[in-house]
Parts: C-alpha cells; sequence; structure tokens
C-alpha cells in the first residue's frame, strides 16, 4: 500500500533568489553563443564588399578576391603544419618526461617553467625571432640550400637575412609547444596507475610500459592537444608579421626571401593604413581565417568529445 | 628439522647483467670531454675562428647517445638498451624546450635593462618625442585600463556560465556551451579584434574608429572562454557532499552556490582569472586593430586611440626613427615590461593556488 505515498515527488520551494539566479546563469552562458554568432555576423555583414571588390582595389595585382586570399589562406596552413611537425614530436617528449622520467620532486617546476613559455607575449616572441633566432639560423639555411638545394623544398637563393617561413615556423613552434605540452601532460598524468604498475609488474621497462599503457590511453589527448597547437599557430599574428619578409605568392620552398605570408599577418600589416573597401577586404580575409579555425578547432573537438566515450580521459 | 642450505659462490643477482648505476652521467661526460677534444684540435689547427661550443654540445650529444645504446646493449640487451635510448632522447628534447626560453628571457633583460633602467621609462609618454629619452607611461595606464575593463567584463559572464555549467546545465543547451565555449578558446586573437572593429565601425557608423573600449571587447572575447574552462574546472573539484549537506539544512539553491560552492573554489577561480589575465595582457593583434597607437596618454576609454604595452613595442620596432637604437631599445624596454607583469602574474596566481587550494588528487 505504498504506491501513492511514493509516486509523490517533493517539489523544493522557488525562492526568488533561485530564480534570479539560475536565469542569471542562463543568461550569462547564452551571452557565449551569442558572441560567437555574433562574430560570424558582424565579419561577414562587412566583408560583403569585398567579395564584389573591382581588381585596382587590391594591393598587389589580383582579379577578386578569392585570388587575393589564397596564397595568403595557402601561407597560413603551410606554416602552421611546418609548426606543428616540429613541436608535436617534441611536446609529447617533454610532456612525458615530466610526467614520467624527471625525480617526482622536480617534475611540478619543471612544467612550470614550460609553462611560462606559454605566458611570453607573441610581440616578444617576435622581436626575439628578428633579433636573435634569424640571423642564428641563417648560415644553417645557407650550407643546407649549397649542400641539399636538389631538394625542392631547399631550393635556392638562399635568405640573406633569415626571415623566411621556416624561421617562423620554428617560433611558431616554440610557441605552441608549451600549449600541447600542457595537455598532454595531463592526459599523460591521468594513466590509470594501476595499469602502470602491472606493466612494470609483469617487467616491461619504462619505454614498454609508456607504449603499451601511457600512450594508447592518451592517443585522444594528443590528437586534441596538437588540433588545438594549430589552431594557435594559425591565428598566431604579430611573431609572423615581424619576422616574416613577406611576398603574396603559393611557394614551398623554405629558405628563400620570397615567403607566402599569413591572413593574420597580413591583416596587422596592412590595417593601420587601409581605408574604404581595403578595409572590408581585410575583414573578409580575416572572416576566411576565423572559419578555417572554426573548422579546425571543431574538428578537434569533436574527435575528443567521440573518443572520450571509451578511452577513459574523462 | 634444520634447513639445509647450499652455499655457492656470491654473485648479487640484483646487479647482475646490469650497467652502474652513474654510467649515463660518465659516458655523457665521456663523450663531451672526446668531442671537446676533437673541436679543440680543430681550432688550434687553425680551420675555424673560434672554438665551436654548439657543435661540441649537438655532436657530443649524439655520441653520448650512440655510446649508451651500444654499451646497455651488449651489457643488457636490446629492451633495456631501448629504454635508455627513450630516456635520453626525452630529456634532451626538454633541455631543447628549454633553450628558447632562456634565449629569450636572457635577450629581453640584457636588450631591455638599459631604458627599462631609465627614470623617464615610468613617468613620462611618448608626447613630442624624437630619438631617444620619453618613456611608456601612456602604454602602462592604456595596458592597466582596457585589461581592468576586460576583466570586469569577463568574470561575471565568465563566472556565471561556468557555474551554469556545472550546477544546472543540463541537456542541448549545456551540452552546446561546453562545446562552443571550447570552440572560443581557438579563436585567433586578430579575429577578436576584427569582429570589435566590425561592431562598433558599424554602430557608430565611423570607418576609422578607434577607442580604449574596443579593445576591452576584444579582449573579453579572448578572455570569457578561458575564465569558463578554468572556473568550471575549479567547481567540479568541490565534492558533492558538500552541497549535499547543505541542501539537507535546507539552505537554497543559490546560496549553496554563494555561501558553500564558490568559497570553496576560491582560490582555484582565483588562480583561472589571473591566468587569463596573464594571457590576454600580452595580445597585440587586436589591440593594434581597434585601440590603436597614439603617443599621447589618454585616460578617456571612449574616445580617441589609446596606447597599449604590447602595441608600443610593436610600434617602436615597427616604425624606427633617425635614431634606430633608441626606438629598439625601448622596444625591448617595453617587451622586458610585460614579461615581468605576466610573470608576476603567473607566479602570484602559482602561489596563490598552492597556498589556498585543497589538496585534492594528484
Amino acid at each position: 500500500m505504498t504506491t501513492a505515498v511514493d509516486r509523490i515527488a517533493i517539489k523544493a520551494k522557488e525562492r526568488p533568489g533561485d530564480r534570479i539566479f539560475s536565469t542569471a546563469t542562463v543568461v550569462a552562458g547564452s551571452l557565449i553563443l551569442a558572441v560567437l554568432a555574433a562574430v560570424a555576423i558582424f565579419l561577414f555583414v562587412q566583408s560583403v564588399p569585398a567579395f564584389m571588390a573591382a581588381p585596382d582595389d587590391f594591393k598587389g595585382d589580383f582579379s577578386n578576391f578569392w585570388s587575393y586570399v589564397a596564397p595568403l589562406a595557402f601561407g597560413t596552413i603551410w606554416s602552421a603544419f611546418l609548426a606543428l611537425l616540429m613541436a608535436v614530436p617534441v611536446a609529447i617528449a617533454v610532456a612525458l618526461f615530466i610526467s614520467h622520467f624527471a625525480p617526482r620532486k622536480l617534475a611540478q617546476g619543471l612544467g612550470y617553467l614550460i609553462d611560462l613559455l606559454a605566458a611570453v607575449p607573441s610581440v616578444v616572441f617576435g622581436l626575439w625571432g628578428i633579433g636573435v633566432l634569424a640571423p642564428l639560423v641563417q648560415p644553417f639555411y645557407a650550407s643546407l640550400v649549397e649542400w641539399f638545394g636538389w631538394f625542392p623544398l631547399f631550393a635556392g637563393p638562399v635568405s640573406g637575412t633569415g626571415r623566411t617561413i621556416f624561421t617562423v615556423a620554428i617560433v611558431l613552434a616554440v610557441m605552441v609547444l608549451p600549449i600541447i605540452t600542457a595537455i598532454c601532460r595531463e592526459i599523460f598524468l591521468q594513466t590509470p596507475v594501476l595499469y602502470e604498475e602491472a606493466s612494470l609488474a609483469l617487467g616491461a621497462t619504462r619505454w614498454e610500459m609508456i607504449t603499451m599503457a601511457v600512450l594508447p590511453f592518451g592517443r585522444a589527448g594528443i590528437i586534441s592537444a596538437a588540433m588545438l597547437g594549430l589552431g594557435r599557430a594559425l591565428g598566431e599574428t604579430m611573431a609572423v608579421a615581424m619576422v616574416l619578409s613577406p611576398s603574396p605568392q603559393i611557394l614551398f620552398q623554405l629558405f628563400t626571401s620570397q615567403n607566402p605570408t599569413t591572413i593574420a599577418a597580413n591583416i596587422a600589416l596592412n590595417f593601420p593604413e587601409a581605408h574604404g573597401v581595403g578595409v572590408n577586404i581585410l575583414l573578409a580575409t580575416g572572416l576566411v581565417l576565423f572559419v578555417i579555425t572554426l573548422i579546425v578547432n571543431m574538428i578537434a573537438r569533436v574527435i575528443i568529445n567521440r573518443r572520450k566515450a571509451f578511452s577513459g580521459a574523462n | 628439522m634444520t634447513t639445509m642450505t647450499v652455499s655457492t659462490p656470491v654473485s648479487n643477482s640484483l646487479t647482475a647483467g646490469k650497467l652502474p648505476k652513474n654510467t649515463p652521467l660518465m659516458v655523457l661526460a665521456a663523450s663531451w670531454i672526446v668531442v671537446g677534444a676533437i673541436f679543440a684540435v680543430v681550432f688550434m689547427s687553425g680551420a675555424t675562428e673560434s672554438y665551436n661550443w654548439v657543435g661540441t654540445l649537438f655532436f657530443g650529444t649524439v655520441l653520448y647517445c650512440v655510446v649508451l645504446y651500444l654499451f646497455s646493449y651488449f651489457v643488457e640487451g636490446v629492451r633495456r638498451a631501448k629504454d635508455r635510448l627513450v630516456t635520453a632522447l626525452v630529456t634532451i628534447a626538454f633541455v631543447v624546450a628549454l633553450i628558447p626560453l632562456v634565449s629569450l628571457v636572457g635577450t629581453t633583460l640584457i636588450n631591455g635593462l638599459p631604458a627599462f633602467l631609465t627614470p623617464t621609462f615610468f613617468t613620462e609618454s611618448q608626447r613630442n618625442v624624437v630619438g631617444a629619452g620619453g618613456g611608456a607611461l601612456h602604454a602602462i595606464v592604456g595596458t592597466l585600463f582596457v585589461t581592468g575593463l576586460a576583466t570586469l567584463i569577463s568574470v561575471p559572464i565568465g563566472l556565471l556560465t561556468a557555474i551554469y555549467l556545472t550546477e544546472y546545465g543540463r541537456g542541448r543547451l549545456a551540452r552546446g556551451i561546453t562545446f562552443f565555449v571550447d570552440v572560443m578558446t581557438g579563436i585567433p586573437s586578430i579575429v577578436a579584434g576584427l569582429f570589435a572593429y566590425a561592431l562598433f565601425s558599424l554602430l557608430f557608423n565611423d570607418p576609422g574608429i578607434r577607442f580604449g573600449f574596443g579593445g576591452s571587447v576584444a579582449l573579453s572575447v579572448l578572455m570569457i572562454p578561458v575564465v569558463v574552462r578554468s572556473s568550471e574546472e575549479m567547481l567540479k573539484l568541490v565534492p558533492n557532499e558538500l552541497r549535499e549537506a547543505a541542501y539537507a539544512l535546507g539552505v537554497p539553491k543559490w546560496l549553496t552556490i554563494v555561501k558553500v560552492v564558490l568559497p570553496t573554489s576560491l582560490a582555484g577561480i582565483v588562480t583561472g582569472i589571473m591566468i587569463s589575465i596573464s594571457r590576454v595582457i600580452g595580445e597585440t593583434a587586436p589591440l593594434l586593430i581597434i585601440a590603436g597607437f597614439t603617443a599621447s596618454m589618454n585616460y578617456d576609454m571612449f574616445s580617441e586611440r589609446m596606447m597599449t604595452l604590447p602595441v608600443f613595442v610593436y610600434n617602436q620596432y615597427a616604425s624606427q626613427g633617425a635614431d634606430s637604437q633608441a626606438y629598439i631599445d625601448r622596444a625591448w624596454a617595453g617587451a622586458l615590461t610585460l614579461i615581468v607583469i605576466v610573470m608576476l602574474l603567473n607566479l602570484v596566481a602559482r602561489l596563490v593556488a598552492r597556498t589556498f587550494s585543497p589538496k585534492l588528487g594528484r
């Protein structure tokens, strides 16, 4: 005879404070979605004139908007790709060092050192790239071009200043390294200790334990970290704008003085002097960059969310 | 009953077939010395004009990896050898990752200190300054204003959203917000600046619009997702028992959040906010676009251009005058100021986190 009694749901008393507070949180949450939508909408509205711009509105020799943005988009993706190629292996190694190889007592401090790298503002990286890195690597470029010039990527003539797309890629790699490292480190630390201890107890060396327990467990995390690093590298502005000596073409050569520039750097360099349709054209390239990074980030998130369910990384 | 023990010649089974513990260090020192000697001979024969330190360290380390692998391969077998090789490589990767940090901080200190230590750097602006002299006060004030206002906008929105996601959010809206907050962390900073420009130039119908408040809005777009993510993580750490205990005592939900959940996670939230400030305080691109640059003081957020430190650094570098060294010196001094601010923020944040946070997990 308990059926009737059990079914009555006890309803909490709704107080005005509760109402106001929960509404405020919902509004704040929705505001974020609204801001994201507003970014897309306002950029789109402002870029409409650019899609119909006449050829002489463009800086340089271009017939329409798409031929203007193509080399920029190429430069953006190419430099970010090169940067990731360098950053991801090093970042995984550094994360492993901090999580599994370094002495326990030092590990946290060492991780903090790498995090400091993430805190350095990008203009400072730009100054460093021109002042220190470019002169330092130029001799290496010269000898690479001299010895391996037959390889298409290394074709000459070598840049005399070292301010090439490869230098930019190195700077970008240094900038995304701490982001990728931080995420990988968190993921590696989440590996269930029982797995690690079990494989060590079965006689595995530390490296075998890592390949069998830690890396499979963290694969989704590593992919997501790399994608987030890619997103950062795609959108990085000042370091590229300062280090690169640009020319708007599609070129794969790494060490010449003719380098494709990136969307973000192109905007930063030209925006202060732009006027009329020129502003709209730059805004439209910004919209293209926004769409590219949005897609990269969304793919990354979908991968993480889908893998989360069975990798246990939550 | 007596047990018979067969005495055999003593061999320590724990260390048999293993290299002595300090082998890696010895091998490292030996390979550096060997390669160093080779380079010293090359140097003394006059083939290179200066001693090749970079080459010594590089080839010495390569030699170390090879020799250690071979030693271990013949004494301990291929599995141990691989393990030792990976340990060496991973450690090298860490050292390599630190080189840029050391080089960057070092050069900034060396190049920045002279102008940084001039008394006028923190008391004067660049108004009517040609060549050396003047200071960065206008930029420092601008940075404090713009970032301060951005913090004022971002923290309430970000914190409330985090509360929504942990305490209230169920279903589609919460999932959507989580997803898009994650996506928003990846918005390029320059796009945020372009957004602020597009918004305000439409609103005020002024295609040449530049003002400090726009910079704050742009920085908020970048800052909000960071605040949401970090506060959400911290709120999730609050044990459910605390909430249930409060409910059991009849405390309304909103008071539970305000009086129990938030105070418990306060240290973590403060840390997250400070880290997010340090993240946006160095942003150049959005401020270059919407706040512009100027050589004068400007205390009004809502009209006229406003200088900020990162833009100051860029501008000093990009448009050098006749006495270019003075401009470059000021750029480095500005960079040094930025690094000092950012590192202080990070350091204080870590201290706050370490001293006040509840000890949970590992």
